[in-house]
């Protein structure tokens, strides 16, 4: 195992290098002078030059790819354009606030998706059954922004239950904090727990007719029994799988509910910093962002190595 | 027992003073974040609103636009407009306790024209030196007559910081900023908030009446409504002109508004690059006929929900400086047309690029359809708004729509633009017989003499017509009903001295 984990950490390397010289040529590529874009109205050419020759942005693109890849290997991203902070620390700010987004969206999602799904598959073909493939479909289909402003409209202001946009730490204020993300975390799993729903009903259903579920009914099990303990214990594994898969799409989601509700995560640091030609900010961001997702793709392998035995004779 | 006495009281007055019930917090929502809160590097519109409350200046600015003391109770020009005596307020503080003198304001000054980062070194290129005369008096001397230096120590330039604080900081002074201004500096999270309390030993403190300011960056209009609405935000600021009505109905909001000292432009390539080899950079009657087929009062009604007012010069109709020689010309599609035909044109294909934004877009779709009908074919290019300034800078446009947010002085909302070698005159025209207008009028301190001169350059540049004034917006502010006290001011800036909450 240690030798499969080793193996896999070493394909990772170049998938990294490649990775890194795609988003800095790309960004290379954009129209735009950050430093245009930095000074805003104050264009005087003198102090354009000047922050040219600190950021090194007059030197070639190798060259500056180099420069930044030499930081990297220090631990070090450089330094956002737009506040002079370093990207590190930038990053540290912002990605617990978003992985407290993406849990709490990923409870949404669960707590509706999958009971959901299970009554679904349950109750084919009846009323309850296309109830909810109604409300997956409308959970699909609905686009964030415009949930989240009627939530905001209708929750917030006339109602006054939940306070409009903004974020507090959950360990400065837990309350506040819980009562800050209620919305955005609801609007950002609504369209995970659509997908959700319809990946259990299927797997369910793919279960519900195999033979030893009907073995077990002629055992005289009870149908709750059969459902939850039989039947799902084993829709659950392809659903586990698609798990992982959704955390891309719980980011790329989190990047518009972020702005919505005007959360200081990692979404709101990209979308800023891309508008703004921050560097830096952006190839910080995308990196780390592949790091996660390398992670978790190893995360996901050892774990179905270590639940299938079968998998074990190939490594 | 009287010990126990004692000891009860002084118990009870210690939770009476920290019951935060007497506390007044206004919290105020912005539409963007602001950058570096260093008065020298900043650049953004919201960091000037934030230092607003933070960094007195050497003096302010009326809502009437004259310039009035704020840390300088006095100034006097030399006759020849090359030296500025600045008398200093007695007894200001620092936010660390240290105090504001003639020493203070010499290393500010000095920081904005050294410090590598500073931005406010074109601000200030025209002074050679400054000098503490007294311990309460500073003297600028110029390198040549500049009567816009006392609007530019209006603004970041004439912030005065602690130089204790900007020694020991030095180019990262922005992460613990020192001014003397009425809140001083609590804590900031990126892209979340900046939070400000009152500084007990200001010079004005009887005039203050919040406790603690928190600002919120909240980009989109239509949430910053929202919170305000809901109760989370006592103050939104750039409030969407197609809100003006609900909240002008909204019994438990306040509406504000004054026309701003900025302006909505078209750019015209004129001879930056070969791409201003065309007949619209050419040829001024294709311009003025492009200028005459557009219909400001429709546009002011249709996209700004009757909140702007139509222009046709740097200035707003309203300011003293704008030329009441040369009215906002009314629609007049004939004479339009016939200049077209003078110039021997029938059709003349124009590309315009445009911010990507939602209002620009409307804005400009309609004057695409209003100069259609005098002959002109316009082609609009949406371009994200970095990528605009890129273009318009290197030349690579023919029409380029941009705003200016504009400046307390007349000279900031025209030298740079129009004088040959000015730093962001992307249009490329150059006119000396302007050029001179222009710096004559910089360097006289007499404003009759001044108006004169804009006057007469106006009446050039509406002939010659390298930029397309459009109009002039208004900044919009809503406010909940129990605040009270604020006073809209055509620079944009929320001044928190004499405002109040409660009740």
């Amino acid at each position: 195992m240690p030798v499969f984990i080793g193996k896999r950490l070493l394909v990772a390397i170049p998938t990294l290098l490649i990775i890194s010289i795609f988003v800095f040529s790309l960004q290379k590529l954009l129209p735009g002078d950050p430093v245009l874009a930095m000074a805003g109205e104050e264009r005087d050419p003198a102090v354009l030059e000047l922050l040219r020759e600190k950021y090194h942005l007059n030197d070639p693109i190798p060259v500056q790819y180099v420069n930044w890849l030499g930081g990297v290997l220090k631990g070090d991203l450089g330094i956002s354009l737009r506040t002079n902070q370093p990207v590190l620390e930038l990053i540290g700010e912002k990605l617990p606030v978003t992985i407290q987004l993406a849990i709490m969206a990923m409870i949404f999602a669960f707590a509706i998706g999958v009971p959901m799904g299970i009554l679904a598959a349950v109750k084919k073909n009846t009323v309850l059954d296309y109830i909810a493939s109604i409300v997956a479909l409308s959970g699909l289909s609905v686009p964030n922004f415009w949930l989240g402003i009627m939530l905001i409209l209708l929750v917030s202001v006339n109602l006054g239950w939940l306070p409009a946009s903004g974020y507090e730490s959950i360990f400065v204020d837990p309350v506040r904090s819980l009562q800050t993300m209620i919305m955005p975390a609801f609007v950002l799993g609504t369209a995970l727990a659509a997908t959700l729903m319809r990946h259990t009903r299927s797997a369910m259903l793919g279960v519900l007719s195999a033979d030893y579920i009907r073995t077990a009914r002629a055992k005289g099990l009870s149908p709750r029994e059969v459902v939850l303990s039989h039947s799902f214990r084993n829709a659950l594994l392809p659903v586990i799988t698609l798990t992982a898969l959704l955390f891309g799409e719980l980011l790329a989601g989190a990047v518009l509910t972020e702005q919505i509700f005007t959360i200081p995560g990692f979404g709101k640091l990209i979308v800023d910093a891309v508008f703004n030609r921050d560097y830096a900010v952006v190839q910080g961001v995308v990196m780390c962002t592949a790091v996660g997702f390398i992670l978790m793709n190893l995360i996901a392998d050892v774990l179905y190595v270590l639940l299938n035995p079968r998998l074990r004779a190939s490594l | 027992m009287n010990g126990l006495l004692r000891l009860t009281t002084a118990l009870a007055l210690g939770v009476l003073s920290a019951l935060p019930a007497f506390a007044t917090e206004l919290k105020i929502g912005l539409q963007d974040d602001a950058d570096v809160l260093d008065p020298a590097q900043s650049r953004t519109f919201v960091g000037r609103i934030v230092y607003t409350a933070m960094c007195d200046k050497l003096v302010d600015v009326s809502p009437d636009l004259k310039i009035v003391p704020q840390l300088a109770t006095g100034w006097k020009w030399s006759d020849d407009g090359l030296k500025l005596v600045m008398t200093l307020r007695d007894g200001v503080k620092f936010h660390d306790e240290t105090a504001m003198d003639a020493a203070a304001v010499v290393a500010t000054i000095e920081r904005n024209m050294t410090l590598p980062e500073s931005r406010r070194k074109s601000e200030l290129s025209s002074v050679e030196k400054v000098e503490a005369t007294g311990p309460l008096e500073v003297t600028f001397t110029l390198k040549k007559p500049d009567v816009t230096l006392l609007a530019q120590l209006s603004d970041r330039a004439g912030m005065i910081v602690s130089p204790k604080a900007a020694k020991e900081l030095g180019a990262n002074f922005g992460s613990k900023p020192v001014c003397a201004g009425p809140f001083k500096f609590v804590e900031r999270v990126q892209q979340d908030r900046i939070v400000l309390e009152k500084f007990k030993d200001y010079w004005n403190k009887d005039n203050i009446f919040i406790d603690k300011v928190t600002y919120l960056p909240i980009p989109d209009s239509t949430v910053r409504l929202a919170n305000l609405r809901s109760g989370d935000l006592d103050m939104i600021e750039r409030l969407a002109a197609t809100d003006a009505q609900a909240v002008k109905s909204d019994p438990k909001l306040k509406y504000e508004a004054v026309v701003n000292i900025g302006y909505m432009a078209l750019y015209a390539n004129i001879a930056n690059g070969p791409r201003a080899d065309n007949p619209f950079g050419k040829d001024k009657r294709l311009r003025q006929a492009f200028s005459l087929a557009i219909d400001r009062d429709a546009l002011n009604q249709i996209v700004y929900e009757g909140t702007a007012v139509g222009g046709n010069q740097p200035f707003p109709p309203n300011s003293p400086w704008y030329n009441k020689a040369i009215p906002v010309p009314a629609r007049d599609v004939e004479k339009a047309k016939a200049l077209v035909k003078e110039a021997g044109f029938d059709r003349v294909p124009v590309e315009m690029q445009i911010p990507n934004n939602p209002v620009a877009q409307q804005m400009m779709q309609i004057v695409q359809s209003m100069v259609a009908e005098a002959g002109f074919d316009v082609s609009l290019k949406s371009t994200e708004f970095a990528t605009l300034l890129d273009e318009q800078t290197r030349g690579n446009y023919q029409l380029s729509r941009s705003d200016w947010s504009g400046r307390v002085d007349p000279d900031g909302n025209i030298h740079q633009f129009i004088t040959c070698k000015g730093g962001i005159n992307d249009t490329k025209y150059c006119n000396p017989e302007v050029d001179k207008l222009l710096n004559e009028a910089r360097a006289s301190t007499d404003d009759a003499v001044r108006k004169q001169k804009y006057d007469a350059a106006s009446v050039i540049l509406n002939d010659d017509m390298p930029i397309i004034y459009l109009g002039h917006q208004s900044w919009i502010w809503a406010l909940n009903k129990s605040v009270t006290g604020f006073v809209p001011a055509p620079d944009g800036m929320i001044r928190l001295t004499g405002m109040k909450k409660g009740g």
